[in-house]
């Protein structure tokens, strides 16, 4: 429970959850063997740690961003145009590096600038941003690739041709993108216990009560706007560090999969349906949002087929459709879960206790 | 007054709210030791004075001194650092955190005395049953003991406490009002805003009555109890009507 800085799930479902997905993403290259399924494990791992480093600002310091895209490129950016020049490990890490740093300083920047003012302009700010960094993107070819973006080439040790063993392990062929899965299994599970970690500690409580109400934590004598310039410098490092493993993840990047706006709805999805202010919520909230836009559509095709003597059945489990049905899906959990999965199971489990005496 | 320089003194203090000119002109010391009320009527401009000396309003015009500084346009982190607790009148409690939470946060610098919440469960006992709930759980009266708890279990050197007992039952606003007599009783400075007479008149050393953001009275609390005419004329009010 120390790893969990004694913030338990609360919930005995919640902490099933999770434990079965802490449990399937650590076993995932063994129980699905196949690149499309390791893609998408190694996605949901990536998305838990970025869906995680915005709950931090949404969840509990109640400060809306739009610009959790921008720091998420400028990682994945950082580490391309780092290795597309050639190079290995060191450039890798410098690259990751460079691109958390120059987001960190971004975010200290616009939020010292901005949160000062009323809440509403920041949010104005992180949006610009948002455009910024994808016009930036786009038409700085020379860098950036444009909309084609950069491909390139990672360390051997984790590049595709790679197979440290000759003959299989427990069933499995090692090879290169296992081993960058594990790496990526390894830094977000690190990251996930560290943002547990700031929560929980008396920062953490601090950007909770200036959730709540800034003017009454000023008056306890705490400088909210410092409190609020470091969670959204954290935040912006923490999506940086999660750009970084995509790129490094994918080989590639373009302003697509990294800065485009509908990335950030996703965001903001997955740490809905998860439950804002639980951080248990984001892994959730990111796993179902994550198989959903993989597993939807040929669940859809799988559903359509096996419906076809139906009267409109197949016409609606149509597979082009998926957007409605996660529509659907989302309605559905907003409807039963109003505070998101893992934050009305929590709430339940706190109205059915009985009050402890100290 | 008796005192050579007031803890806190408001000299000639404007406030003004987008358009609006709340106070006039306050002039208004708080001397060191003792408890000051603050009488009016609703809409009077009572609140507005708090909140102007702890920074959430900005005076326009004049001087407020803390401890013989001057901290007229300070940030209000700033202010409370220098020794201000400030209990809002609708609580000011975290609801969406714990009891146990809401006392870690009193102190800027860390956690507080274990031995200050001590004497702070023995005057509020039902606070450490609660020690765990959500803020938000508990009933109106526990939730006013939380937000005065939190403020005495750090040290400070003045506490402003706006109406207490607003909303509150009989039966509450009598535990309020010992507990605050006995932090009387250890000569804590307190500037009150209390709109309950009784309780006013239990607690307060000095009062000063406002109307219209000026301040139109001050003197001995003994002075305006005893005096039915005066009450009347001030508040609107008689003590009788209140007993």
């Amino acid at each position: 429970m120390r790893l969990l800085s004694h913030d338990h799930p609360g919930h005995w479902l919640l902490a099933a959850l999770l434990a079965a997905l802490l449990l399937a993403l650590a076993f995932a290259p063994f129980l699905l063997p196949g690149t499309k399924a390791l893609a998408v494990a190694a996605r949901i791992l990536i998305f838990i740690v970025l869906a995680a480093s915005y709950d931090l600002l949404l969840g509990y310091t109640g400060i809306v961003s739009f610009a959790q895209t921008s720091f998420f490129g400028l990682g994945a950016y950082g580490v391309a145009i780092a290795l597309s020049g050639g190079g290995g490990w060191l450039a890798l890490i410098l690259g990751a590096a460079a691109g958390i740093a120059v987001s960190v300083a971004l975010a200290l920047a616009m939020a010292l600038l901005s949160l000062r003012v009323r809440a509403i302009f920041f949010s104005m700010i992180t949006l610009a941003l948002a455009r910024f960094t994808q016009v930036l993107a786009s038409e700085w070819r020379g860098l950036t690739g444009g909309e084609d973006g950069l491909t390139f080439s990672v360390p051997r040790l984790i590049a595709p041709g790679f197979h440290p063993f000759v003959a299989p392990v427990l069933g499995l062929r090692i090879s290169g993108p296992v081993i960058a899965y594990y790496l990526i299994f390894a830094v977000t599970l690190a990251s996930f216990l560290v943002l547990l970690r700031i929560v929980n500690s008396p920062f953490g409580r601090v950007l909770q009560a200036i959730r709540e109400n800034p003017f009454r934590a000023e008056a306890l004598g705490y400088q909210t706007i410092f409190h609020r310039a470091l969670a959204s410098a954290l935040a912006a490092g923490f999506a940086a560090l999660a750009g970084a493993m995509m790129a490094m993840q994918l080989r590639y990047t373009n302003p697509d999969t990294t800065l485009s706006f509908s990335l950030m709805i996703d965001i903001l999805l997955m740490v809905v349906i998860g439950g804002m202010g639980t951080l248990y919520g984001a892994a959730i909230g990111a796993t179902v949002m994550v198989l959903a836009q993989y597993y939807l559509q040929p669940g859809l095709a799988a559903l359509a087929a096996a419906a076809r003597g139906i009267v409109l059945a197949p016409a609606l489990l149509d597979p082009g459709r998926w957007l409605l049905w996660l529509g659907l899906i989302f309605v559905l959990v907003v409807t039963f879960f109003p505070a998101g999965i893992a934050g009305s199971l929590r709430a339940r489990a706190n109205a059915s206790a009985r009050p402890p005496i100290a | 007054m008796a005192e050579a320089m007031p803890l806190l003194e408001l000299a000639g203090v404007h406030t003004h709210i987008g358009r609006y000119h709340i106070l006039h002109g306050v002039d208004l010391a708080v001397p060191e030791g003792r408890v000051s009320v603050l009488l009016g009527r609703n809409g009077a401009g009572k609140t507005t004075s708090l909140r102007t000396i702890i920074g959430l309003w900005r005076a326009s015009h004049g001087a407020i001194r803390f401890a013989g500084a001057e901290i007229t346009g300070h940030a209000t982190p700033d202010i409370a650092r220098l020794g201000i607790a400030y209990v809002p009148e609708n609580m000011g409690v975290f609801t969406t955190l714990t009891v146990a939470e809401n006392f870690r946060l009193a102190d800027w610098r860390g956690d507080p005395q274990p031995a200050r919440l001590d004497a702070v469960m023995a005057a509020f006992p039902v606070l450490a049953q609660k020690w765990q709930a959500r803020a938000g759980t508990l009933s109106g009266g526990q939730k006013q003991m939380l937000a005065i708890g939190r403020a005495i279990a750090t040290e400070h050197r003045l506490l402003i406490i706006d109406e207490p007992s607003k909303g509150l039952a009989p039966v509450m606003v009598a535990q309020l009002t010992e507990a605050l007599a006995s932090l009387k009783r250890a000569r804590t400075t307190i500037l009150l805003v209390e709109q309950n007479f009784a309780m006013a008149q239990a607690l307060g050393d000095h009062v000063a009555v406002m109307e219209d953001g000026r301040i139109v009275y001050r003197g001995e609390m003994a002075a305006l109890a005893a005096d039915i005419a005066l009450q009347t004329r001030l508040l609107g009010l008689s003590l009788a009507s209140h007993q």
